[in-house]
């Protein structure tokens, strides 16, 4: 059986972990390769790298990051931030990402995930979508929620998946940094919504918010930061009473 | 020496890295005469069916791929150019294996991402793995079951996930990118 994927975010800024609280007021978790190590040893699924800081000065040492970490682990991983054009994507790809996620820049010019998916093929092209409830609707925000968008999230789902999307990061900006469980009902008619797989994210702060997800969900994986880097919740505790629930778990 | 064919845009040093990991080099190439030369012959393969081929039978490498006598291991799409047919830009493929290549019914989410186990396994590559062990997959397009089927996964319905036919080896799954699992999956190929 297909298993649910646990998937650790690393947010890095300047080749060190950090991680938000609702994107603002930042701590140091620590050194990414070492990190990224103990996630494998731990049964983490799949592993993604954002680079938060994204100013074309340091992609060069993002690039040289996703080096050492391809040589490093032996799961795939998703790299994302501050990716704008084809040649961003296949310097990262080059260098062993497996997949690369776009946000900003698949909103300015969809046509890029169309590009990617042509060059690189469609299961590389993880589109991230952070939204935010404003009232009647999702809406797609951008620059770390700092703009809202005219899309709405369930219309920009369907066609990021049109475009060639292989995979939607899910984030609900709301429920971001909370640790008071996942945006359920948006991560269920987004899932229910695309036959594309769904990570769900933002706001996981319990094991029990990561069971009401794949229960209540299509998700096929959830994924988390700040609660996988301060060990509150370790994943080998997580995955055990996943499949305690019955939730198909590695 | 292995020899890692090189044959498109997609991510192949992570196989490399594997390869490294268990303390093999090997390099990447689509040299005919190099390829030929090596030990075992690693035929890996992120992409698109049609092109891929189009690219193989550009080098020549379509006809050197089957006239190989080393143990060679296809991954992923590796796997799918080695059966007869893909139906991803309707294809005719190498052909090693008695097997057409299929699009998932999109009863399920398309394509296959993730861990899954094995509904059987039997042969050399897969010594030492129970059929509980998880692998990372990532298709959209499988392998019918066949008379060289090694190994049973099911996702929708029940596919290739492993073909062994003599020297020639496959794996739907990318071994490279299965944590432990993949690592012995690995070694297995480098023992034969």
């Amino acid at each position: 059986m297909l298993k649910k994927r646990i998937i650790p975010c690393l947010d890095i800024q300047d080749g060190r972990t950090v991680k938000g609280i609702n994107f603002v007021g930042i701590i140091d978790a620590g050194d990414p390769i070492a990190l990224a190590k103990r996630y494998v040893e731990e049964g983490a699924d799949e592993l993604v790298f954002l680079d938060i800081t994204a100013t074309i000065e340091k992609r060069k040492q993002m690039t040289d990051l996703v080096e050492r970490v391809a040589a490093e682990i032996n799961i795939p991983f998703t790299v994302g931030g501050g990716i704008n054009t084809l040649e961003d994507v296949a310097a990262l790809i080059r260098a062993g990402a497996d997949k690369v996620s776009i946000n900003s820049a698949a909103v300015k010019d969809p046509r890029l995930i169309n590009q990617i998916a042509r060059e690189f093929g469609s299961q590389c092209v993880v589109v991230a979508i952070d939204t935010k409830w404003v009232g009647t609707e999702w809406r797609v925000v951008v620059h770390g929620g700092r703009t809202l968008t005219p899309h709405s999230t369930m219309a920009w789902s369907r066609q990021v998946e049109d475009l060639g999307a292989g995979e939607i990061l899910l984030t609900s900006m709301n429920h971001d940094g909370t640790k008071n469980g996942f945006a359920l009902g948006l991560t269920g008619e987004v899932s229910s919504l695309v036959n594309l797989p769904v990570i769900a994210s933002g706001g996981a702060g319990k094991p029990e918010h990561f069971k009401a997800v794949f229960e209540n969900t299509k998700a096929s994986a959830a994924l988390a930061a700040s609660i996988f880097h301060f060990q509150e919740i370790p994943i080998p505790a997580l995955k055990s009473y996943l499949k305690a629930q019955n939730i198909p778990i590695r | 020496m292995i020899a890692i064919i090189q044959y498109n845009a997609g991510n192949v040093r992570s196989v490399q890295n594997a390869l490294q990991r268990l303390g093999c080099e090997s390099i990447l190439t689509d040299d005919p005469e190099r390829i030929k030369a090596a030990d075992k012959v690693i035929f890996p393969g992120v992409g698109e069916a049609s092109s891929a081929m189009r690219y193989l039978k550009d080098k020549n490498l379509d006809q050197l791929i089957v006239s190989l006598r080393q143990p060679v291991l296809g991954i992923c799409l590796g796997l799918q150019l080695m059966c007869e047919h893909s139906e991803e830009g309707d294809t005719d493929c190498l052909g090693i294996f008695p097997t057409v290549v299929k699009k998932f019914p999109t009863e399920d989410i398309v394509p296959h991402m993730g861990w899954n186990n094995f509904e059987s396994t039997k042969g050399p590559l897969l010594q030492g793995i129970s059929i509980a062990d998880d692998v990372y997959y990532v298709h959209s397009y499988f392998a019918a079951t066949c008379a060289d089927t090694a190994a049973v996964c099911h996702y929708i319905l029940p596919f290739s996930a492993v073909l062994q036919k003599d020297n020639f080896f496959a794996t739907q799954f990318h071994p490279e990118k299965s944590a432990a699992v993949g690592a012995t999956i690995l070694q297995n190929f480098l023992a034969q």
